[in-house]
């Protein structure tokens, strides 16, 4: 396909690519715009995090990504390549761990592959979701429904059942939002620990500002409806950052400035570019 | 596992004594109420004719509430997917099902004249099948859009999506309705046996019995129906039970 605003040099640097997006919802009332100019890159491998007020178009944001819409204006690539529709190359994970019930957690994580990889023999396919179940400690727990698990165990797995198929690009909707907070830095560091263990790149959507430096590259923040990128900061701490760094004073610089970039988001200043 | 039996098993017992109780009380003859120790000679002088008018029945009600299961869970899954479907459709369904079915007998056996089995069937589907369309519709245009979303995002077609997602989510709701149409499905067929002349089945047995003044004949037939009614609802139970048992959280 022809890449008339993008050369080839880019791609290789930025896996999602987000350019100058703008987008409104036709509703009763008219058109209800939620995106207008949002600029988002993410280089290969690493994690981005988004941030911005209550209903700022964020989820709007993961449904671009994941081609499950198409922007009013704007581009949106993955890949070097224009998304355009749905890839088998996406995973998803959202706040509501939206697990099957009708299935135990074993074949839960199996679903993705089933769609993908229909092909793939049945032992290699258990082989590659107890392997994930491992690696975030719900060995045992495999032929369990999901009712017989705590709301944290659901969201563990339904972090497997997001990256089961190799996913280059992982999308994740608030997957800790509904946790309670130490179950949710558990989490974390288990999301960190995938991380080091598979390779994607990810785009994590939040409302928690500890959790975009403690997982994030690079913390995005969008502006009130409609959004477009305020403001991108580098989180300059280490890969397998521990939660004691979000203690040390880097930390607590970063989150001042992300937290005075909210308040401007928050309609306080709404031309406010630092 | 005794006392699953035990209970219900007791529980009928002592309603055929208060029964009994009843009618011995008032003094009431056999033609005002029959007794349940009126009952036993008249099932063992009709005997035959309680296992062929009774198969008659059974097989015409599930012959039509399976007709119900087909076109109900079709209705069902094009207004659960489609906004203008359920908008259009959904006061025709209303307006169908508020019709006292009864009033239809006469229309359906002169468009079919003679067709006493089809009309029965047709009946006993008319009668049953708006439970099972409503609970599906709902169940699908209920289904939050993540549960679509985890598949859609992979590119899945969607009747893979209704297939993996959305019909086995909606299982409980369709049990649950089709307990209540199995029930509906008896009424219908024996409004036609009841109606039509020279019927069939427990209806026509039941009608003949009013005809000749055989009071016990009659409630032997309503008995006989009750039971015919459990043994269909207890089919599915344990149908519920093997399709959607997940549902039921009680064991876990």
């Amino acid at each position: 396909m022809a890449a008339p605003s993008l050369t080839k040099g880019d791609t290789i640097e930025n896996l999602i690519e987000i350019k100058g997006a703008r987008h409104a919802y036709q509703t009763a009332s008219g058109p209800l715009p939620v995106l207008d100019g949002l600029d988002i890159a993410v280089p290969a491998g690493t994690f981005a995090a988004v941030v911005g007020p209550s209903g700022c178009g964020k989820s709007t944001l993961t449904k671009l990504v994941a081609g499950l819409m198409k922007p009013d204006e704007g581009e949106v690539w993955l890949h070097g390549e224009r998304v355009t529709g749905p890839r088998k190359t996406v995973g998803m994970a959202f706040q509501n761990p939206v697990l099957l019930e009708w299935r135990t957690i074993l074949d839960n994580v199996i679903l993705p592959l089933e769609i993908v990889a229909p092909r793939m023999p049945t032992k290699d396919r258990v082989a590659r979701a107890m392997e994930l179940l491992d690696m975030v400690g719900l060995t045992g727990f495999e032929s369990k429904r999901p009712s017989e698990l705590s709301g944290g165990m659901r969201q563990r797995a339904s972090l497997c059942r997001s990256i089961v198929h190799k996913p280059d690009v992982l999308i994740l909707d608030e997957p800790f939002g509904a946790l309670d907070a130490f179950t949710r830095e558990d989490l974390w560091q288990t999301m960190r620990d995938l991380r080091a263990a598979e390779p994607f790149t990810a785009v994590l959507i939040t409302h928690d500002l500890r959790e975009s430096v403690f997982l994030g590259d690079q913390v995005i923040v969008l502006s009130g409806r409609p959004a477009r990128t305020q403001y991108v900061m580098d989180v300059d701490l280490p890969a397998d950052r521990t939660l004691d760094a979000l203690f040390t004073p880097k930390a607590a610089d970063m989150l001042h400035i992300l937290r005075d970039q909210i308040k401007i988001a928050q309609g306080r200043d709404v031309e406010g570019h630092v | 596992m005794l006392r699953k039996i035990s209970t219900p098993v007791i529980a009928i017992l002592i309603f055929l004594a208060l029964w009994e109780l009843l009618v011995w009380a008032n003094g009431w003859p056999n033609y005002k109420m029959a007794s349940p120790s009126d009952l036993p000679s008249a099932f063992w002088k009709y005997k035959e004719l309680f296992f062929v008018m009774g198969w008659q029945t059974l097989w015409r009600t599930i012959v039509g509430l399976f007709l119900a299961v087909i076109v109900g869970t079709l209705i069902g899954m094009i207004i659960g997917f489609s906004k203008l479907a359920r908008d259009a459709l959904y006061p025709l369904l209303i307006g169908f099902n508020a019709i006292p079915k009864a009033t239809l007998v006469p229309v359906i056996s002169l468009i079919f004249i003679g067709q006493h089995d089809f009309n029965t069937i047709l009946m006993a589907f008319m009668i049953s099948f708006f439970p099972i369309a409503v609970s599906v519709g709902i169940g699908l245009s209920t289904l939050e859009p993540e549960y679509r979303d985890i598949l859609r995002a992979l590119g899945a077609s969607r009747f893979t999506i209704f297939r993996k997602i959305a019909l086995p989510k909606t299982l409980p709701e369709f049990f649950g309705a089709l307990k209540v149409s199995a029930t509906l499905a008896f009424i219908g067929t024996n409004l036609v046996e009841i109606v039509s002349p020279h019927g069939r089945g427990l209806g026509a047995l039941f009608k003949s019995g009013e005809t000749n003044g055989n009071y016990p004949l009659m409630f032997a037939v309503l008995i006989a129906l009750a039971f015919l009614g459990i043994i269909l609802y207890y089919a599915v139970i344990f149908l519920e039970r093997v399709f959607a048992g997940w549902a039921d959280r009680e064991g876990s």
